[in-house]
């Protein structure tokens, strides 16, 4: 079983999810260590992006502060390296196809495999665009985490059948934020990729607290927290305290 | 059969640029305004219907213009300028977003939204949202809503909510991911109105085709007047949706030479340029594969130019496509060099154009003395220039009251 795979057995998983440097080398080492001593089952690092079009205003600003220390694709995989000598909690990134397509797809599918990167989430890489990509995910054994939308409608089936790892459900429409209101369509959107493909589902954007984090994991099998978790980073609050919470109540 | 036709990705680049890399949350609106543009493109009802738009409201067909005096003056070619300038609402934009619009009215939307740069393309698409009575929001970078002041207020008479964008570099590039983002949040009853020839497949192929009516009659005019096909055409580049207009129709003649003009900013050299096909490199990004001013990582650089509709990092990819295949060629034009032309052509032919047009100007400064006098250059005149002259004026140190 994929490794990935492997994490939802017999259990819901909380993947949170920490922009790389921000606001520093060393504070986001940190982080991802105190979330993978406190309930989370997989960390999404993300590799910051100058335009990063599926992302609000809280990711937005993590990735400004990014760069203001001075982040790049190297720093990012240094961090992972850093990461690696106390954990060995599967990591998945997410990022923009640019900053893939220019380490070149084979040079990043191979760093990812020494590092040890169980899968990649892409936004700006709908399925239909996949291909080249996907020879060497395929080849480095990397999952290429699939996306399904609200309104993925007709196309729900040809995404499903390929996906592997876990499928991303994306909550809502619009950009990543903190919400109080979901798609009312997500019950029967997670219905129709059943008929497919039995592979885990993970919901994300929009969940902050601990009840959504709850009612959203009886749907699904795992449930993705990205912007909540980035504003306590920053905040300086208690990331760990957050992290047991929220492992607790799914 | 549309379905397989969908599949087939290669359909949706120019060799090796183009695609479809925009979020999963917008495939299906992506698609649907697709399979509509397919259906309606070849559509008696719908071309009637486009047609009787563009010669009765937008005050097509626009004048091919012998420009004399400047044809002395540079002792060279012949120099026609295509005036687009006089469609109604003063740039090329209306062509293609009557098009669009069409299209979004027969999807059944009720909802335009747009990006804008100089604030041509949104004025354009508040234009006919007010004329088809759609709502409609313009998303513009903060830096552009204050160097063009005048078209914000112009896209709020008729009826617009203009959104200045404070995210980024505050420009073009912003608005273009201001817009997506917005698209992402409501998709239902909301078409996006793409201004320039780039962005995800159908774009760069819808603004092609609407666009390409500048090089319809510009071919059908010079046949007219000279019995010949132009020597150089030559177009103003930001997304190249002007270019690819006025390119469209001479691609297959081979011997007229496509020249598009980029913004250098300061200098192609420097780092305050927008001069993408000469300094970019392949990318993907805004939806599209194509080259792009950006570092060794990936990340997008921020541009500059004085003209707000040139300063964009990307290219449309049939541009891409153009310049790699060496059809068409590409050359940077400086901020001071526009400028000067922008005096120029008022000076020598009472014409004040955009400042974006004016870096086509400058171009065709250059060029016509180096060719015979039976040699013709046909040069786009994108826009008009009323939008400019306070920005101009302060460039050149007055400080006028708009």
């Amino acid at each position: 079983m994929n490794k990935l795979e492997e994490v939802f057995h017999n259990k819901k998983a909380f993947i949170p999810f920490v922009v790389a440097d921000d606001p520093n080398f060393d504070a986001t080492v940190q982080n991802v260590l105190t979330l993978a001593n406190n309930g989370a089952d997989i960390i999404e690092l993300g590799i910051p992006f100058s335009d990063p079009v599926a992302d609000g205003p809280i990711i937005q600003a993590a990735d400004l502060r990014a760069f203001d220390a001075g982040v790049n694709t190297e720093v990012v995989f240094d961090i992972v390296a850093k990461i690696r000598e106390s954990t060995t909690i599967p990591i998945i990134f997410l990022t923009y196809t640019n900053i893939v397509y220019k380490y070149g797809y084979e040079e990043f599918c191979h760093k990812c495999h020494e590092l040890d990167i169980s899968g990649l989430v892409i936004p700006d890489l709908p399925f239909e665009e996949q291909g080249e990509l996907k020879e060497f995910t395929e080849q480095y054994g990397i999952s290429l985490i699939q996306l399904i939308a609200p309104t993925s409608g007709k196309r729900i089936s040809m995404i499903a059948s390929q996906a592997e790892g876990f499928i991303y459900m994306v909550s809502s429409m619009g950009v990543t934020g903190k919400r109080e209101d979901f798609s009312s369509e997500l019950g029967s959107t997670i219905e129709e990729i059943r008929k497919t493909t039995d592979v885990p589902i993970a919901i994300g954007f929009g969940i902050h607290s601990a009840q959504q984090a709850r009612d959203l994991s009886e749907l699904a099998d795992g449930i993705i927290i990205g912007s909540a978790v980035v504003e306590i980073v920053d905040k300086s609050k208690d990331l760990a305290q957050y992290s047991k919470e929220i492992s607790q109540a799914i | 059969m549309k379905e397989m036709q969908r599949t087939d990705t290669k359909s949706h680049y120019y060799g090796e640029f183009g695609g479809q890399f925009i979020p999963e949350t917008l495939m299906t609106a992506l698609n649907e305004v697709s399979d509509a543009y397919d259906k309606y493109k070849d559509d008696p009802d719908f071309l009637d219907e486009l047609h009787t738009l563009l010669s009765d409201y937008a005050n097509r067909p626009s004048l091919l213009y012998y420009a004399k005096n400047m044809t002395e003056d540079l002792g060279g070619a012949k120099i026609y300028f295509k005036r687009e300038d006089l469609n109604h609402t003063g740039a090329h934009k209306i062509n293609n977003v009557i098009g669009q619009a069409l299209i979004a009215k027969r999807m059944g939307k009720t909802r335009l939204i747009a990006e804008t740069g100089a604030g041509q393309h949104g004025v354009a698409t508040a234009t006919i949202a007010a004329l088809f009575g759609m709502e409609c929001e313009i998303y513009m970078g903060k830096m552009d809503t204050d160097r063009q002041k005048l078209n914000v207020y112009r896209m709020e008479l008729l009826g617009a909510k203009v959104h200045p964008v404070t995210t980024g570099s505050m420009v073009l590039k912003d608005a273009v991911n201001a817009a997506l983002q917005a698209w992402t949040k409501r998709v239902d009853d909301t078409f996006y109105v793409m201004g320039s020839a780039v962005g995800p497949y159908p774009f760069p192929e819808m603004v092609h085709d609407f666009q390409s009516v500048i090089s319809k009659e510009s071919k059908q005019q010079i046949l007219e007047e000279e019995g010949r096909l132009p020597d150089a055409v030559v177009a103003c580049v930001g997304g190249g949706s002007n270019a690819i207009g006025s390119f469209a129709q001479y691609i297959d003649d081979e011997n007229v030479q496509l020249i598009g003009c980029e913004a250098a900013g300061k200098g192609v050299d420097t780092d305050q340029t927008a001069a993408t096909i000469e300094r970019g490199t392949t990318g993907i990004f805004h939806g599209m594969k194509s080259l792009f001013l950006q570092d060794k990582d990936g990340q997008i650089d921020k541009v500059y130019s004085i003209s707000a509709g040139l300063d964009y990092p990307g290219v449309g990819p049939e541009h891409a496509h153009l310049a790699i295949t060496k059809r068409a060629k590409y050359v940077g034009i400086t901020d001071d060099e526009a400028v000067d032309a922008f005096e120029y052509i008022a000076k020598t032919e009472g014409i004040i154009a955009a400042i974006e047009s004016c870096h086509a100007v400058a171009y065709v400064q250059k060029l016509a003395p180096t060719m015979s006098k039976d040699k013709i250059i046909i040069c786009t005149l994108s826009g008009r220039g009323d939008k400019d002259v306070a920005s101009i004026a302060k460039y050149r140190g007055r400080d006028i009251d708009e």
